[in-house]
């Protein structure tokens, strides 16, 4: 399994993906299918045989992070830390140049007999506004990694999940987008997989 | 094993995934609200209102209301201000760099530390603010932006460097504690019966659905966040320091505040999370989840911090000493025994370094009533700390003609009484409408949380 392999041609392929979502009609019909499983075992080893079995849109659900899960279904890879290092370069340079600009070109003082350009001291409002972009690099980054806010989405028509994802159950969706996905086959793999039930998401 | 030296579980044994949404969801879904709770919310609101009417006083007549003048031009104003900035740095480490240091018993006081930390930093604010007198005109020379004047602040000033560290602190606070609600507010989202509160937590969770990829996102997000808010923190008491030691007044100038400011902001801020843990661990009944070990641990740490704020105290002494500066040694020897404030250096030492060092024996970490006396001592020793460093610097400086003497007025007292108020009042409602114990993270260290990893 490969720990990081994420390369341009992902991200041209998701973008490629996103192109055709924004074109595709209103859904209908069914979104996947949702296995629930009452412990973290089942749930971890059904990630693993449904990857196995070739199925790529899957999402597994855990009421609280799980590597293991995570691992499984290889979704290591994130954007947010090179959106936190854009925000914090862009964070530095910005406050930095605010600090040159205003007190070299635009409003140049002699205080004290100090250098208008006095480095040293211009590093501690630099580094606070590297900090202050970097973190709001890896907040909005995160929330529109996950395309938040998101006032709907079709998991939560499982009146159980509604009720269970946040608590102590633990699910496993594949995605009829899935090019393997047959509602027959499909749920007849998930239901070998030890779960508590397996249901159609509707749209 | 000695069995003295196995770790205490963090969560008492036979909780699971259940019960812990249960519990902490309870506190604020359908708990009645204990009767404890309305009793320190009036007083707390009663306090309150003394700050506005001090802001009203204040907004009316001006800063003379205060004690301040010369040459004590610094006062309660910067003291309750440090003090307060000082306290916000415990919530910081708890949820930060102890998450760094893998230290998991952070798991169940953190949402509740970093609450503590945004209280603070509100009530810190609330000073240099007010301390502007007009403060609808102060921001010209405290924020950059193109004003009709063409004038920019001064860049170069640790005064400036302070609007800097502690606005950025506040933001990057409230962002940390916000990434860290979002699950938790999904969790309450799906519980909540009412559907107009429903709507209201389901807001705030923004759509949160549990799933892996999210959680990938998450996690490197929160890490991240904890990463920066790392060296943030260490530079923002810093920075406070700065304002002082950048100077040349004697009791100012000094290469060790830094360190020694940060370590006493986490003595007090210590202090006072176990000041609100312990009676709310017990109004809540949350002994299973903020268990003996983590009020022991806190404890250690009030403790391990103590100990490096009286070698600060050793060494300001010491350095005014071998320095062989004769302004630095009357300030010390007027500071400490024969000036008219050493009542204060007295009562420093006595809540900071004799009480806390109870603090070495097991009975003293694991009793709550006197862990709880401990820390009320050193709020107030971390108190006079700032009153020391400050009055005693500036009453007495080089000049004799110009030698003077501080005393507070009824209105610093109102206001720093009524930022106590404030505090409170956040704190309550924090713990009433917000889980107070993270209930995702207090998930990942139930035993089996993992599932057995084969891979």
């Amino acid at each position: 399994m490969s720990e990081s392999g994420y390369t341009p041609s992902h991200l041209l392929h998701s973008l490629k993906e996103l192109a055709e979502w924004v074109r595709s009609p209103a859904p209908t019909g069914v979104y996947g299918l949702m296995a629930e499983f009452a412990n973290a075992d089942d749930v971890v080893t059904a990630a693993r045989q449904v990857r196995a079995a070739g199925y790529r849109k899957v999402d597994g659900y855990s009421p609280y992070p799980m590597e293991s899960l995570i691992h499984e279904l290889d979704q290591h890879h994130s954007w947010v830390p090179t959106i936190v290092l854009g925000g914090g370069l862009t964070g530095f340079l910005a406050g930095y140049g605010l600090e040159y600009w205003s007190q070299v070109i635009a409003y140049p003082m002699n205080i004290g007999g100090r250098p208008f350009h006095s480095w040293v001291s211009f590093i501690p409002p630099a580094f606070e506004t590297t900090i202050l972009f970097a973190s709001f690099g890896a907040v909005l980054g995160m929330l529109a990694l996950n395309g938040f806010p998101r006032p709907y989405h079709p998991v939560f028509n499982i009146e159980e999940f509604a009720k269970n994802a946040s608590n102590d159950r633990f699910y496993l969706v594949i995605e009829a987008a899935d090019p393997k996905f047959d509602v027959a086959v499909t749920a007849d793999l998930l239901k070998t997989l030890n779960p508590t039930f397996v249901k159609e998401i509707p749209a | 094993m000695d069995p003295r030296f196995i770790p205490l579980p963090l969560v008492a044994p036979g909780h699971t995934n259940d019960s812990v949404t249960e519990k902490i969801s309870h506190m604020t879904l359908e708990k009645e609200t204990p009767r404890a709770w309305w009793l320190t919310l009036f007083v707390a609101l009663g306090m309150a209102g003394g700050l506005g009417v001090a802001i009203i006083g204040l907004l009316f007549v001006g800063i003379g209301l205060w004690g301040p003048n010369v040459p004590v031009g610094w006062g309660m104003d910067i003291i309750n201000f440090v003090w307060w900035i000082g306290i916000g740095h415990a919530g910081t480490l708890i949820s930060a760099i102890l998450l760094l240091f893998k230290q998991k018993w952070r798991n169940s006081i953190n949402r509740f530390a970093e609450a503590m930390t945004l209280a603070a930093v509100l009530c810190a604010l609330q000073y240099p603010l007010f301390h502007t007198g007009r403060p609808w005109l102060a921001f010209y020379w405290l924020l950059p932006y193109p004003n009709t004047m063409s004038l920019w602040p001064n860049f170069r000033s640790p005064l400036i460097w302070d609007v800097f560290a502690v606005s950025t602190y506040g933001t990057v606070s409230l962002l940390f504690w916000y990434v860290g609600l979002i699950p938790d507010l999904g969790t309450l989202r799906d519980r909540a019966k009412n559907p107009f509160v429903k709507v209201l937590y389901g807001m705030g969770a923004m759509g949160w659905r549990n799933s892996a990829r999210h959680w990938s996102n998450y996690e490197k997000a929160y890490l991240l966040l904890a990463g920066l808010s790392t060296p943030l923190v260490l530079s923002v008491h810093t920075v406070v320091s700065f304002d002082f030691s950048v100077s040349l007044i004697p009791g100012w100038h000094a290469t060790i505040f830094p360190p020694y400011f940060v370590a006493g902001a986490v003595f007090a801020g210590f202090a006072m999370v176990l000041n609100l843990a312990i009676p709310v661990r017990w109004l809540y009944h949350l002994e299973d989840v903020i268990t003996m070990r983590h009020i022991e641990n806190m404890a250690k740490v009030m403790l391990a911090t103590g100990l490096i704020v009286a070698y600060g105290y050793f060494m300001e002494f010491f350095m005014a000493w071998y320095s062989g500066n004769f302004y630095e040694w009357f300030m010390m020897k007027t500071r400490s025994s024969t000036g008219p404030y050493a009542w204060s250096y007295a009562l420093l030492i006595l809540c900071n370094v004799i009480i806390p060092n109870t603090l070495w024996w097991k009975k003293a970490r694991t009793n709550t009533i006197w862990l709880f006396i401990v820390s009320v001592f050193v709020g107030i020793g971390m108190w006079l700390e700032r009153f020391v460093i400050i009055v005693t610097s500036l009453y007495r400086d080089f000049m004799p003609s110009s030698w003077g003497y501080y005393k507070a007025t009824e209105f610093d007292w109102m206001f720093f009484i009524g930022t106590g108020g404030l505090f409170l009042t956040l704190m309550l409602l924090f713990v009433r409408f917000l889980p107070a114990i993270p209930m995702s993270e207090v998930k990942m260290i139930l035993p089996g949380a993992e599932g057995r990893v084969k891979r």
